[in-house]
């Protein structure tokens, strides 16, 4: 009975769900992140506000330069958006533009953040100087990996398409990694919540350290 | 799947050729067979379990008489930590691992897990991080923070040397590759199951193994997150646990416990997977109560992210929140008798055969349930004053974690022992394997009951002798050694059954599930056709259609025969090929891993792996023939 068949794996055979494999696994990938990134967003609330020493966000973060950082992530997610869109129309010409120009904004966001890093590093804000510290620059430094790490991904798409190999047929693929780059966006839009607007202000805290007293 | 040649597909130059024989140490080492894979994990992981028992006949030698000194107390640190992380994370994980990769697919109509490759990388970086992990006892000694590791116990000030960070770097390595498989089976089950498969028909076992990978997939990170956090503080200085700084070692006992708590029911889901796929089949009676176990599996997994601060009762966390933590923690009592009056129900009037397999399942449910009401004692924070970190606790755990998922273990071992291998264990061997290991069991754990509330305390590597300890500690360590003749009599039946083979047959107890459909061993590509599924336990009703149509009664077996795979033309298969860049980014990450603890050159070697593997994994082609690219 059994000899014409043709034995295969994969979806051609089992699809449950109409939903490609890959798909989900990356929904399912970013799902676990969002639990990463939320127990470091966690720990830094928790840690608000408790720096025994300076220097504190209000010595230090520059709102109107990471303003511009975030404008330029944030744009960047329309770029995927658009890149995705000429992709799936077989329009190589923008599709490649846009890819590009998404790869550039990854990196101009980065270049910010290392300009940030250093700028602090001199302002005498480092990991090891108190909590604030601590938490920012883990943070956003994994955040960072992640952008970077997105951006590798970006450019290894972008020379596919360049050879042919990433076309209309397979935009899945860049869709995939659009998903991820997303949601590296909507993180740090938490992340530029939370760490620099509602923190921006934060100083010696009001009334001192709570378990020391005036500071 | 494309279908357009694609002339310009680029290729990593290789450096190796890709493995193409089916036989051999190529074969092993880039194999994407989920059922070699499982085979691997299940190897490993009873290689660890023996270095776990034999850490833990160490503690109870140490123990056995008061004021002994077997072990130094520095030693007894190192080996109750490592006995504690190995057997949770390098045993009875990687165990479940083993019973996911090899059943899963088989029972939801599948040729394989939706990633292969993915599969093959959790493999292997689970066996490299678990050896980097046992590296650290033969480099200045191992870690001795207990398995949760508070700070500031395992801070640099109070424990410096590279134990912890060991500990910690492991840890996270582990982690990479639990996820991965969290991911992997998560899509597999939603995505792969066979034409007719829906969720409320899947075998228990799979949905305890969905539930079990979402929960790895949530909880895993948190731990990933503390475990950098530690790290940080102890390679670069920074304040997350350093209360000089304003930082708060109670941190830590929050989100390790807020990773630990759904960890435990990480532990013990597949094991009442197992259990709900062993007491049918050897009663003879469909599970009792389907859909109340699959939602009870389902509550518990949701309740046990609600509960973490059980674990810190004595903290000083206040009266609102010990209250609040205790109402869940009671609240999980719920769904848990739900499913342990559906097995004992699931017995009640079948007729039942009380094999090794089966034994073992009985023995989860009755101890299993002891552990559980001691859990509830402590769910109470009034008593679980008194019980903090004593004897008692060392007590519960051990009856859900031992009587509880190691004995479901050994019973699935039995059970879908002649599915991986197409012969029998030998069921008197068996017997007396469950005897020993259940009298063992019991007299080793028992008596910490009592030792426990009568106050010896846990993680003491000796006490007085006029504490009146002695007679119960001389019997659990009698116990322990039982429990390793029991485990020498399994690994003999092992041998000794492979040597006078009993050959098993597709089907040997007549079961209910989808994997027994098929010969055994299965052919790698598991299904020559992929089943349609109608029923719950489709096997069951297909052999006997009468039950359908409510003939409980002198109903017939159809002459039906596990599905035939001797004359498949082999030409005409397209499975996933060989690959080894999942090999090769486990190493990769292992090094880098290492690397952080002594040099960046490490570190950059190891990404450097990683990132060959990962360029060379996304553009060779999953089959060399069809030339998809995946």
């Amino acid at each position: 009975m059994s000899t014409n068949v043709t034995i295969q794996h994969g979806e051609e055979i089992n699809n449950s769900t109409g939903v490609s494999a890959k798909k989900l696994l990356m929904w399912t990938f970013l799902g676990s992140d969002v639990m990463f990134f939320g127990t470091f967003i966690a720990t830094f609330m928790a840690y608000r506000n408790k720096s025994l020493v300076g220097p504190y966000p209000e010595d230090t973060l520059n709102i109107p330069i990471t303003s511009v950082s975030t404008f330029v992530l944030l744009m960047s997610s329309l770029g995927i958006v658009l890149a995705l869109h000429y992709l799936k129309e077989a329009r190589m010409g923008l599709a490649k533009f846009w890819l590009l120009m998404v790869i550039i904004m990854g990196i101009g966001f980065i270049g910010f953040q290392i300009y940030e890093f250093s700028h602090f590093a001199n302002m005498g804000m480092t990991p090891q100087v108190n909590l604030f510290g601590s938490t920012f620059f883990t943070l956003t430094s994994l955040h960072g990996a992640h952008v970077s790490l997105g951006i590798l991904w970006l450019i290894f798409l972008l020379i596919n398409e360049y050879r042919g190999n990433l076309n209309s047929e397979n935009a899945i693929d860049l869709e995939i990694a659009g998903l991820y780059w997303h949601f590296v966006d909507i993180v740090w839009i938490v992340i530029f919540a939370l760490l620099y607007l509602i923190t921006a202000n934060d100083g010696v805290p009001p009334g001192g350290i709570p378990w020391i007293g005036g500071h | 799947m494309s279908t357009i040649s694609k002339p310009k597909q680029f290729q990593l130059p290789r450096i190796f050729p890709r493995p193409k024989s089916h036989k051999g140490l190529w074969y092993w080492l880039a194999t994407v067979d989920h059922k070699k894979i499982g085979t691997m994990y299940g190897l490993v992981a009873f290689f660890w379990f023996l270095v776990g028992g034999i850490e833990a006949l160490l503690i109870r030698l140490q123990l056995g008489q008061a004021e002994s000194s077997i072990l130094s107390p520095e030693v007894y640190n190192q080996m109750f930590t490592m006995h504690g992380t190995t057997m949770v994370f390098l045993v009875v994980m990687p165990l479940s691992a083993a019973f996911f990769n090899w059943i899963v697919p088989l029972q939801i109509g599948a040729r394989d897990v939706a990633f292969p490759r993915l599969n093959a990388l959790s493999l292997w970086v689970f066996i490299f991080g678990s050896i980097l992990m046992n590296i650290s006892w033969f480099v200045g000694g191992a870690p001795n923070g207990g398995w949760f590791g508070y700070p500031p116990n395992s801070s640099l000030g109070f424990n410096p040397g590279h134990g912890i960070t060991y500990w910690v770097m492991g840890l996270n390595i582990l982690g990479v590759a639990s996820i991965a498989a969290g991911l992997n089976f998560i899509v597999t089950i939603i995505n792969m199951r066979a034409p007719g498969m829906h969720m409320m028909r899947m075998p228990v076992f799979t949905w305890m193994t969905l539930i079990t990978s979402v929960l790895i997939v949530l909880a895993l990170p948190i731990l990933a997150v503390a475990g950098i956090q530690l790290t940080a503080d102890r390679i670069y200085g920074t304040n997350f646990f350093n209360s000089e700084a304003g930082g708060d070692p109670i941190f830590w006992q929050h989100i390790f416990w807020l990773f630990g708590h759904p960890e435990v029911y990480i532990l013990i889901l597949p094991a009442m997977g197992i259990v709900s796929e062993v007491l049918p089949t050897f009663s003879r009676k469909p599970l009792f109560g389907y859909t109340a176990i699959v939602f009870a599996g389902l509550v518990i997994g949701f309740l046990g992210w609600f509960v973490w601060s059980h674990h810190m009762f004595t903290v000083g966390l206040g009266p609102a929140a010990n209250t609040a933590f205790t109402v869940t923690t009671m609240l999980i009592a719920i769904p848990t008798g739900v499913k342990i009056f559906n097995w004992i129900s699931t017995l009640w009037g079948g007729s039942i055969k009380l094999n090794t397999s089966m034994l073992f399942s009985i023995g989860f449910i009755a101890m299993f349930t002891i552990g559980g009401l001691s859990g509830v004692t402590h769910a109470a924070s009034p008593s679980d004053t008194q019980q903090q970190d004593t004897y008692y606790v060392v007590a519960h755990f051990h009856y859900v974690l031992f009587g509880g998922s190691i004995f479901a273990i050994f019973s699935g071992i039995y059970y879908w022992w002649p599915k991986f291998t197409g012969w029998l264990l030998d069921e008197k061997l068996g017997k007396i394997s469950f005897i020993l290991m259940f009298i063992g069991f019991n007299l080793q754990f028992g008596p910490m009951h009592w030792v426990g509330l009568n106050g010896m305390p846990r993680r003491i590597y000796t006490y007085a002798e006029d504490m009146g300890w002695e007679g119960s500690n001389l019997a659990a360590t009698i116990g322990g050694f039982i429990i390793a003749v029991s485990v020498l009599v399994f690994l003999a039946n092992v041998i000794l059954s492979k040597r006078n083979k009993q050959n098993s047959g597709g089907d040997p107890w007549d079961a209910r599930t989808l994997e027994w459909s098929i010969s055994s061993p299965p052919p790698h590509y598991n299904f020559v056709e992929i089943p349609k599924v109608n029923n719950i336990d489709d096997w069951w009703y297909r052999k006997y259609p009468e039950l359908l149509e409510g003939n409980n009664q002198n109903f017939k077996k159809q002459k039906i025969e596990v599905e035939d795979s001797s004359n498949v033309d082999e030409s005409k298969i397209h499975l996933p090929d060989l690959s080894y860049y999942p090999l090769i980014i486990g190493i990769g990450l292992t090094i880098a891993g290492l690397g952080v603890m002594y040099t960046y050159a490490l570190v950059a070697i190891g990404l450097i792996m990683v990132f060959w593997g990962s360029i060379g994994w996304s553009t060779e082609p999953v089959n060399e023939d069809s030339k998809e690219h995946h």
